[in-house]
């Protein structure tokens, strides 16, 4: 019961939380199988599931994250090393292998609790619950920017504490001295008194001995010596020279390769295969036909449609012959959908209201919009988007004698590992999972469906298999940022006060706040009506706040526009209550010398969009010129509470800005004959070094609980950079893409 | 039989001459470093240097290649144990972020410094053009190009950051 008991843990075969959780020690010849493979060397000593301290004093984290590019496994390990008072450079870490033992609890905890602040670590009545729940939804995930603010602030600092205080007790005991005058520094314990000194290693055995302790006292922030500095993230130097091991990158003995395709409406199913083509090509060994397949997860259920493989010597040769097959695919309904059906339809879903949920109802909407000077009105939409990850999808599986072993790179290993068992008919337990290295992640790598196919084709073919999708199966099958059409009004007196913010938006999507705005603004009416479509829908950086962001923000721009006021002032006058948003507001508006007078041409614009615990302002300034569109430079702040690792939190607010300015400019996923038309990086572009702006971020350090960083940036930009484009041109823009040419 | 010279060590390989490079790197010679991105020459993951020159390998039939100097990140350091200094570069500057675009980023630029010393902007964009990253780290590539250039008049922006921090 919420004790850090290794008994427990050990007698029950699940992880026992203390804290948010797990705190293990396993004494040397008494390892379960799973954790043992992290003990390779004799003189190790497992102390606890996330810290490994071996006899040359290195300490490792085990990160129950997955590596997409975030590196959040350098910030993680910089919150334990830090509260063990650890030598930062005898710390390595490494992801937590896909064991139920690993199931990220804190992060149940986050999604589960949003709102729960838990004073102390040790609730033993909350941990318990959530230790079920989380098992249960098989939780290993990485998304909603949480690995900082929940593993990192409940698990990882936790567990470095603990660990220290177990080694200064070891310590203590060894050398027969006063507990409270051991000083634990560098990874060395120390008693000045009688000289002595030894490295942490010293004491692992002893205090893998002892029951850790229930609430281990966390340093303060003028305590932190690693956190918030900068450090090198661990996993470069493998990824300069071609070494990093991405899941692509897997080669196993006697391996075939596989390539396929799937219906392109999403619910179609095969009518008519001629595989002669294929099978004539020279190193093609089968086509292979899989069914249609529902999943259930915790991201709710989806089905996708019937699929075919061909698989192959190489790659090489698998994709000859995906081209030289004959597939006729049936005729659904969706046939007859297109972009253009699919937002009349939104239009009239909104115009009828039926059914209209709610997610802000305060004062008098009607009332205030009769008794206004001026009401404006306007709708905003938005288009499907696609992930587009550099590294396609792929997976690699052997399936023999009733298991399956999977290399595949993902943001939800347990998952995955419950869905491939599911397909398979298998138990869990006879699934393995190795996480990989992703080559990007965007949420697209939460949605099982392509490890599921690896494993069906070798549970067929009987030979390892590496599926690798084509980067037009990726584009044209992925789970998709919805569209979405957002119709609002606003009622502004006669001084040009906003006294009304009527809004109402198709198909509601998480997080709820995302539709919130933070303007004092007495009558709201924020709300939904549902309006489905049969694309695909996947979590896309940021979720809801992608979309809501840029309706916001642009209408509040609107309004500021209508009232003849400064869009910066404007919306500073209506967060006078919300003072951690107008810091970052004004941070913003100074860097980026908001009145400084821009050239006939130029434009400049704001935005401010809170998400996922961090607030974040972004100016950007454009030239349009003779129609044509350049972005000249971005200025981004974040309010993150705290960085813990700064240039990381900048990085991710670099590439956040990037993220979301390639769907602002670019990104259109358009429906023709029920299917995506676009299928590859010709069609569907990204941003380039030579459009790509300047970008200067700043951290504001504010003390705030700590926000997460690799959604915050890309919710503002898009608002941030339309408003610009009025600003030097007049010309509001309230269809994304924008594209480039604005004649 | 193609004879392929690949980081200075010739070998003959009996493989389809059709067969792009990048899959007689990836999957015969286990060269897993070069990345496939988008196999039409769009993304540029998977560049590689022909005599000298940035190739996509995606869509390079070994025929094209057979007889030539071919480098990959593989062979891009000077020796073992030593980095380019471009790739001591992106670890200075911390570039990547997934790092899957970063082989091809790396040759890319290798190539232009190799015929350009001392670039300017528009010679890197241009040079640079047809490199996606998709986790936007071009403001970083192209300061970590401009150290090793030696071009010393750029704003460190990510560099600077550091110094900025405050405590509230």
């Amino acid at each position: 019961m919420g004790k850090w008991s290794r008994r427990a843990f050990i007698g029950a075969g699940v992880v026992a939380g203390g804290g948010l959780l797990i705190g293990v020690a396993i004494r040397p010849g008494n390892r379960s199988e799973e954790l043992s493979k992290h003990v390779i060397n004799d003189g190790e000593t497992f102390l606890h599931t996330w810290v490994k301290l071996d006899s040359d004093n290195l300490v490792t984290a085990i990160v129950p994250h997955s590596e997409m590019g975030q590196g959040a496994g350098t910030a993680l390990a910089q919150m334990l090393a830090d509260e063990l008072d650890a030598d930062w450079n005898l710390v390595r870490f490494e992801e937590a292998p896909a064991v139920s033992g690993f199931a990220n609890y804190s992060m149940g905890q986050a999604i589960l609790m949003p709102d729960a602040e838990v004073p102390s670590f040790v609730m033993p009545s909350v941990d318990g619950a959530l230790i079920k729940t989380a098992q249960m939804l098989d939780l290993q995930i990485t998304g909603g920017s949480l690995s900082i603010r929940s593993t990192g602030t409940y698990g990882m600092r936790v567990a470095g504490a603990a660990v220290k205080q177990m080694l200064r007790e070891a310590a203590a005991q060894t050398w027969n001295v006063p507990l409270d005058e051991i000083v634990a520094r560098n990874s060395v314990m120390a008693h000045e008194a009688s000289g002595r000194s030894a490295p942490y290693s010293a004491f692992a055995e002893l205090a893998a001995q002892m029951v850790p302790p229930s609430s281990p006292k966390l340093k303060s922030v003028d305590q932190y010596n690693i956190m918030g500095r900068h450090v090198d993230r661990h996993d470069l130097p493998a990824k300069v020279d071609g070494s990093a091991v991405f899941a692509a990158d897997v080669r196993l003995p006697n391996m075939l390769y596989a390539t396929i395709k799937r219906s392109p409406t999403f619910t179609g199913s095969i009518e008519k295969l001629d595989e002669t083509g294929a099978r004539s090509i020279k190193g093609v060994v089968d086509v292979i036909r899989l069914a249609s397949e529902e999943v259930s997860s915790m991201f709710g259920n989806f089905t996708f449609s019937e699929s075919v493989a061909v698989v192959a010597e190489g790659y090489w040769p698998a994709k000859q012959g995906l081209d030289a097959l004959k597939i006729q695919w049936s005729t659904t309904d969706n046939n007859a959908v297109s972009s253009a059906t699919i937002f009349e339809q939104f239009a009239r879903d909104i115009g009828a209201s039926v059914d209209r949920g709610s997610d802000v109802q305060q004062g008098n909407v009607p009332q205030a919009l009769a008794n206004a000077a001026t009401v404006i009105e306007a709708d905003y939409q938005v288009p499907f988007l696609a992930h587009t990850c550099m590294e396609p999808l792929n997976a690699t599986a052997v399936v023999k004698n009733g298991r399956c072993e999977l290399w595949v790179g993902c943001q939800n290993p347990l998952g995955f590992r419950k869905s491939v068992a599911d397909a398979l008919g298998f138990d869990v337990d006879n699934v393995i999972l190795h996480n990989c290295l992703m080559g990007g992640g965007f949420g697209r790598k939460s949605r099982p469906d392509y490890a599921i196919q690896a494993a069906q084709i070798a549970a067929q073919v009987g030979r390892p298999v590496q599926l690798l999708w084509t980067r037009e199966e990726d584009v044209q099958q992925d789970f998709y940022r919805p569209a979405i059409m957002s119709r609002f009004r606003a009622g502004l007196d006669a001084e040009g006060n906003i006294i009304a913010w009527e809004n109402t938006y198709v198909d509601k999507h998480d997080p709820f706040e995302a539709s919130l705005i933070p303007y004092a603004i007495a009558a709201q009416d924020i709300g939904h009506v549902s309006s489905p479509t049969h694309i695909p829908f996947g979590a896309w950086r940021s979720v809801a706040h992608s979309h809501q962001g840029f309706f916001t923000e642009s209408f509040i721009d609107e309004a500021a526009a209508a009232a003849g006021q400064d869009p910066y002032q404007y919306r500073a006058a209506l967060l006078q209550h919300r003072p951690r948003e107008l810091a970052v507001l004004k941070a913003a508006a100074e860097k980026a010398q908001w009145h400084k007078p821009l050239p006939a041409g130029r434009g400049r614009g704001i935005s401010l969009h809170s998400s996922f615990g961090s607030v974040v302002a972004e100016v950007v300034e454009v030239t349009v010129l003779d129609g044509e569109l350049s972005v000249d430079r971005v200025v981004a702040v974040i309010d993150a509470g705290f960085a813990v690792s700064p240039d990381g939190v900048a990085a991710q607010l670099e590439s956040g800005v990037i993220y979301g300015l390639t769907a602002a400019l670019y990104g259109e996923i358009s429906i023709s004959n029920g299917a995506v038309e676009q299928s590859n990086f010709h069609d569907y572009p990204s941003l380039r070094m030579p459009e790509s702006p300047n970008i200067e971020t700043h951290i504001i350090n504010s003390g705030a609980t700590i926000g997460g960083a690799g959604e915050p940036g890309t919710p503002p930009i898009a608002a941030a950079l339309t408003n610009a484009i009025f600003n030097a041109t007049g010309k509001r823009i309230r269809k994304l893409p924008v594209g480039t040419n604005l004649s | 039989m193609t004879t392929l010279t690949i980081n200075g060590i010739t070998q003959q390989l009996e493989v389809d001459p059709s067969t792009p490079l990048l899959w007689v790197l990836r999957e015969t010679l286990d060269l897993t470093g070069t990345k496939f991105g988008c196999g039409m020459a769009q993304c540029g993951a998977c560049t590689v240097h022909v005599a000298g020159n940035p190739v996509r390998s995606c869509v390079t039939p070994i025929a094209a290649v057979a007889g030539l100097e071919i480098t990959t990140i593989e062979g891009l350091a000077p020796g073992p144990d030593q980095l380019h200094p471009l790739q001591q570069a992106w670890i200075d500057l911390q570039v990547p972020q997934c790092g899957y675009c970063q082989s091809g980023q790396l040759m890319s630029a290798a190539a232009l410094l190799a015929s350009n010393s001392t670039p300017s902007d528009e010679d890197i964009d241009k040079a640079m053009a047809g490199n996606i990253c998709r986790c936007g780290m071009y403001g970083r590539i192209k300061n970590a190009i401009k150290t090793v250039a030696g071009v010393q008049h750029f704003d460190p922006a990510p560099l600077a950051l550091n110094k900025e921090l405050t405590n509230g």
